[in-house]
């Protein structure tokens, strides 16, 4: 598959603070690609420079072929943008904001179909400050689509969300991508990464630290797995022999074994056939939080807040 | 065109549904208007006929359009901006163009609306004689009103914030209040303080709007300075804008 976004040492700054030092990635067709990192990483402002909202001050970039910065017009046509932090006025009704973003894009889908695929038929005609947290997200994402979009760009789009919102828009996040368009995420949240992103950018002080498949970026950068029980007397030397198993250390009256890849079947094949059936094996598995913690800076001045 | 006409549609429903907004653009001049030629309404030997209020009444109108201009088209401006509308806008594609030409055709017909409450309000208390030129008072009121609006929008583009831009549109709007004629007549003011009239650009739509009222004079000379001023902001707020591509109105400012 090709790719319709493709970012090369992107930078940008806003007078002395540089937001973006060095991004470059690229998303294929068809994919939900999460750009993950922590607030002020450079997410937002790497999303700008692609939607043409802002002028990159170096690096190369083409969204679908095209050069945000000199074919904004023919760019913006093509593409739908659900910004972080934006606002309609309000006294500006459902319907009316549907009809003006619907005459902007000139084509497109009919946004009476919009309102009712969104569930916003019932709010028609309330007013924008009248609408919930949700329903405003709703919105925004059917703005989004009134052109009916080949790539939709959406900026932390369960911000502010309770989790049941949250877990609406994931349905509306997947419902985008089975229309066919690309969507870029932009998150800072790692369940909604994991859930949803083929592909994820981990995106810190300004740069991409890794870019895999959520399970790729686990197994690589997550560290090991732990699997523990209680031994109940047994002898268990033997696990250090077992492949895969990187350190056997007892904690308390619980064995730890940490290990890679297959080492959780290994392990357990291992102690049924040495007669031993703890009821209690847990076993924690890496995930994206603890890929993120390990690959992003620590020494960012949150460290400070929390002290 | 069609997004011209569909934003000022909008920007015209916006303002019906809330029309507290402009309270104080409308409430303001009348009421300082009202209290003034209550106070000084006696008629005036120089005045040729004319009243006292028929010398404030054209100066409140120009006040009518400061305050619109000076305050209420630069807050209601950056606040759009602030909260991100107009980001919203210019992702779809709506040029600082549309916004300019929907702020500036919803703003001098509230300058007029503004000003047809103020005649109205004042002839049903005061009895106010019709103007010796309506020609010239239309276009002093006209060229008034595009050049503040105008104006209006350059400082609303400039002001990082709705809070900065009432606080500098305040900081305007007063002296050139008090200093434009509309406070205390010109004949009674101080040299330094006429000195400072005189570079006021309200001066100029008072004289503009009074001089056909009372038949004292051509506002030729004012009309051309507003149509320059009316240039300039355009000018400056266009020069803002293309300087960073994305638009300085546009966009909210990002703090470093």
């Amino acid at each position: 598959m090709g790719s319709v976004i493709e970012v090369n040492n992107l930078r940008k700054r806003y007078g002395s603070h540089v937001a973006v030092e060095d991004v470059s990635f690229q998303v294929r067709q068809g994919e939900v690609f999460g750009l993950l990192g922590r607030n002020g990483a450079g997410k937002t402002t790497t999303v700008e420079c692609l939607q043409g909202l802002r002028r990159a001050d170096g690096g190369r970039v083409r969204v679908l072929g095209l050069d945000p910065q000199r074919q904004t017009q023919q760019l913006r046509r093509r593409i739908g943008c659900q910004l972080q932090e934006a606002a309609l006025p309000d006294r500006l009704k459902v319907w009316e904001a549907l009809d003006l973003f619907a005459s902007l894009a000139s084509g497109g889908t009919d946004w009476r179909v919009l309102m009712d695929q969104w569930g916003l038929a019932g709010k028609r005609n309330a007013s924008f400050s009248g609408l919930s947290g949700g329903q405003r997200q709703r919105l925004f994402v059917a703005l989004a689509l009134v052109n009916d979009p080949e790539v939709v760009f959406l900026d932390e789009l369960t911000q502010g969300l309770d989790p049941a919102a949250r877990r609406v828009a994931w349905g509306l996040i997947r419902a985008i991508r089975e229309r066919g368009a690309t969507v870029v995420l932009v998150t800072h949240y790692m369940d909604e990464a994991e859930q949803l992103c083929d592909r994820i950018a981990v995106v810190d002080g300004g740069r991409v630290v890794a870019t895999d498949t959520p399970q790729g970026l686990i197994s690589r950068f997550g560290g090991p797995i732990k699997i523990t029980f209680t031994p109940d007397g047994h002898d268990v030397r033997f696990l250090k022999d077992v492949s895969h198993v990187q350190a056997v250390r007892r904690r308390g009256d619980r064995i730890e074994a940490e290990g890679t890849g297959p080492v959780l079947a290994l392990v357990a094949a291992e102690l049924v056939a040495r007669g031993l059936v703890p009821s209690d094996l847990r076993v924690e598995q890496p995930t994206l939080e603890d890929v993120f913690l390990r690959l992003t800076d620590d020494q960012a001045p949150h460290r400070e807040e929390a002290r | 065109m069609k997004t011209l006409a569909k934003l000022t549609w909008i920007e015209v429903k916006l303002f019906a549904r809330e029309p507290i907004a402009v309270v104080f653009a409308f409430a303001f001049p009348l009421v300082v208007l009202l209290v003034l030629a209550g106070v000084f309404g006696e008629p005036e030997a120089d005045l040729g006929g004319f009243t006292g209020i028929d010398y404030y009444v054209p100066s409140y109108l120009a006040v009518v359009i400061a305050s619109i201009g000076l305050i209420g088209l630069p807050v209601h401006l950056a606040s759009l901006r602030e909260r991100g509308v107009l980001r919203r806008l210019r992702a779809s594609s709506v040029a600082v163009t549309s916004v300019f030409g929907a702020q500036m055709a919803v703003n001098v017909a509230m300058a007029a609306l503004g000003g047809a409450v103020l005649l109205v309000a004042a002839s049903l208390v005061y009895d106010v004689h019709a103007p010796s030129s309506m020609a010239g008072v239309a276009l002093g009121f006209g060229v008034g009103s595009l050049s503040f609006v105008a104006l209006g929008f350059l400082l609303g583009t400039l002001a990082p914030t709705a809070r900065a831009a009432q606080a500098i549109g305040l900081v305007l709007f007063f002296p050139m209040w008090l200093l434009s004629g509309a406070g205390p007549p010109r004949a009674v003011m101080t040299e330094t303080m006429r000195q400072l009239s005189d570079v006021l650009p309200l001066t100029r739509v008072v004289s503009a709007i009074q001089e056909p009222w009372l038949g004292t004079g051509s506002n030729a000379s004012e009309v051309v300075l507003l149509s320059a001023l009316f240039a300039a902001a355009v000018a400056l707020s266009a020069w803002k804008n293309s300087e960073h591509a994305a638009g300085l109105a546009m966009l909210p400012r990002r703090p470093a």
